[in-house]
């Protein structure tokens, strides 16, 4: 076996190509340039091309012996291919129709315009993904009191799966990070209020900050990261596959089939994660405490009565399903936006879970300033 | 190449035994298929034509028995020869299994980039082809598989099983959801690539148009395994109720008298 090879000589103005070896497509590679470079020069000539001694060739040879031979003028029939045996004529016939190259990528235009273009395109994004967002509530909030009004259309089994997988199942991820969390900042706490000689305000610390944020926000990262993920990627491979067409021309609504469930199953059981997450928090801070410094459980437990009042722990619940809602909207929505490729549905979980943490933040903010207004 | 008449195997399958979990797909199969032939591989659906392409290429271990692929087992080859054996066949799926983020040029240039360094321009000159022969129209290459119809993703997705010349070419249901002028074209692609390039051709199909127009043999799998294996008019022949039933049912009878009186317009029922 030898690799292909060809050597061009003139006579009489004529130009002639002896191809040799074998033109296989993992011979071609070294050739390519200097048979373009070839093409170019030949131009107008007449170009005989001698594949008598040639050996082995499979398409992309044809392809390439083919396409040398059309690059040149072939108004007169001096241009052609000899020695051709029956069976490369064949191939040579086979590949010639079908040389025209074609389009590999969408065609790209200015890289400065397609900068700018894109800037333009991601503002105006944020605008509409924002009032998208808003009309997907409102789709959710009326398909939720169409079917209200029929209770026996709420689909319990599923509304069930849901609380389970994305609530039950999360429970010891964030009990645990609940702990941590608690523990922590009972620990950082006591450290920086010894130096004042007032470590007893660690259970104030904890109390309060768990109870009233960290608790909640750890519960909704961790749902967020969880399961606001997951639904994107399973409502949006249903997209894929189609699943959601199907729904919509079997007469089922794919916001009352997927989206419902998913919602009330996240809204209901967030407070109740958000609870537990608060509840192991300050245990977490207790711990510590009775191991590291000389507040004893009891007298941590009789404090935390005494200072911190119930509105802290009714704060931290209330935002919880509210939270929850943002996730599964947003999880839901960018699910429902998932387009055609493997590509996208990565992109639009990527994009579920920043969102939803996006907003909870600033929905957490918003709460922070309300509640303070009010004084609660 | 090779010589026309010799009855060289290149997959042998013996003894096959595949299952998921319980169920039994295939129980002591036995299968060979010869060198530079087109072999058809009908029967009903779930009788695990699928699931028999995928155990010859390697993607579904059999529980029993062996496969054999250019003499070779190909399940107890290192990762690196089973590299070296994969890219002498085409695979193309019954779902097309394009890469969906790539394009359709992108997709036929995948393999040729990967297993042959070529420069670019080549390989996408080599594309092009391939993607022209399959019978898309040149506008295709750039687009995305997402914005193809049915059909014409088949014929990308038998545009990169070709993409490397292979020797063996396997096709899942490739004139399925073809129209039936591009099915044709189809059928002469095939015959015509098998008899300049030497192609062996393992194909799953249930057209039996493609079926009278292309293959050299017939394997009706059935009962787990295979029950009649031949030229179509000795497979034709065999008494088992199936193979009656789908030779003999009227779209079989349409099919074999459109080819009797020689692509003239066939009677209907
Ligand atoms: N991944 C899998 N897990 C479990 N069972 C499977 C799997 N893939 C296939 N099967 C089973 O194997 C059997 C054969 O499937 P296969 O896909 O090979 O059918 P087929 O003959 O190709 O049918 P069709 O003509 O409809 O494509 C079916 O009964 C199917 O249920
Ligand atoms: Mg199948």
């Amino acid at each position: 076996m030898q690799p292909a090879a060809y050597t061009v000589d003139v006579k009489d103005g004529l130009l002639r190509l002896v191809a040799t070896g074998d033109w296989l497509a993992r011979h071609l590679g070294p050739l390519d340039a200097d048979l373009r470079n070839l093409e170019d020069d030949s131009v107008g000539r007449e170009l005989i091309i001698d594949i008598s001694n040639i050996g082995r060739i499979d398409t992309a040879g044809a392809m390439v012996l083919e396409r040398v031979l059309q690059s040149c003028d072939r108004r007169t029939d001096l241009s052609k291919i000899v020695g051709a045996t029956a069976a490369h004529q064949k191939l040579l016939q086979d590949v010639r129709p079908h040389l025209a190259p074609c389009e590999v990528e969408p065609a790209h235009r200015n890289a400065f315009l397609m900068m700018t273009n894109r800037l333009g395109k991601g503002v105006l994004e944020g605008y509409y993904v924002a009032i998208e967002i808003l009309n997907f509530i409102g789709l959710t909030l009326t398909t939720l009191l169409r079917v209200l009004q029929d209770p026996k259309r709420l689909r319990v089994t599923s509304i069930v799966y849901h609380m389970e997988e994305a609530g039950i199942d999360a429970m010891p991820i964030v009990g645990l990070m609940s702990f941590m969390i608690g523990a922590v900042v009972a620990f950082m706490g006591a450290k920086i209020l010894r130096l004042f000689n007032a470590e007893v305000f660690t259970v104030e610390l904890v109390g309060i900050s768990v109870l009233r944020e960290f608790g909640v926000l750890l519960a909704a990262i961790l749902v967020a990261g969880r399961s606001g993920s997951a639904f994107t990627a399973s409502i949006g491979t249903m997209k894929i596959r189609e699943e959601i067409d199907a729904l919509r021309a079997l007469g089922l609504d794919p916001i009352e089939v997927l989206v419902l469930p998913r919602t009330i199953a996240l809204v209901v059981f967030m407070p109740i994660l958000a609870f537990m997450a608060a509840i192991v928090g300050v245990i977490g801070g207790g711990v510590v405490a009775a191991a590291a410094m000389e507040i004893s459980p009891a007298f941590f437990v009789g404090r935390l009565q005494e200072t911190i009042a119930m509105s802290n722990f009714w704060v931290g619940l209330i935002k919880a399903p509210f939270f929850a809602f943002v996730i599964a909207i947003i999880g839901c929505y960018q699910g429902m936006e998932v387009e055609g490729s493997a590509e996208s549905l990565g992109q639009r979980t990527t994009l579920s879970v920043v969102q939803s943490l996006f907003v909870v933040i600033i929905l957490d903010a918003f709460f922070a300033m309300f509640f303070l207004e009010i004084d609660f | 190449m090779a010589i026309e008449g010799t009855f060289e195997p290149v997959i042998e399958v013996e003894g096959l035994r595949t299952q998921f979990g319980d169920n039994i797909i295939h129980d002591n199969l036995d299968l060979v298929v010869r060198r530079n032939e087109i072999i058809g591989v009908v029967g009903g659906s779930g009788t695990g034509k699928s699931v028999l392409m995928r155990a010859i290429i390697g993607l579904k271990r059999p529980s029993a028995g062996t496969v054999r692929i250019f003499g070779e087992n190909f399940y107890e080859k290192t990762p690196r020869e089973q590299i070296e054996i994969e890219r002498r066949w085409g695979v193309m799926f019954q779902g097309g299994a394009l890469f969906s983020s790539l394009t359709v040029a992108q997709n036929v240039m995948a393999p040729i980039n990967e297993h042959l360094k070529l420069p670019r321009g080549l390989a996408a000159d080599i594309a092009a082809m391939k993607i022209s022969m399959s019978g898309l129209p040149p506008d295709a290459g750039a687009k995305f598989p997402s914005e193809l119809s049915g059909g014409m993703n088949k014929r990308a997705g038998l545009a990169r099983a070709l993409a490397l010349d292979p020797e063996i070419v396997f096709l899942d249901e490739p004139t399925a959801g073809l129209d039936p002028i591009g099915a044709e074209k189809f059928d002469r692609l095939i015959v015509s690539l098998k008899e300049s390039l030497g192609l062996t051709v393992f194909m799953v199909t249930h057209d039996l148009d493609t079926l009278h127009a292309t293959c050299d043999r017939v394997a009706v799998l059935a009962e787990k395994r295979v029950i009649a294996i031949g030229a179509l008019d000795e497979v034709r022949r065999s008494d088992h109720p199936w193979i009656q039933e789908y030779f003999s049912g009227p779209r079989g009878r349409a099919a074999l008298s459109a080819k009797a009186i020689d692509g003239g317009p066939a009677e209907k029922d």
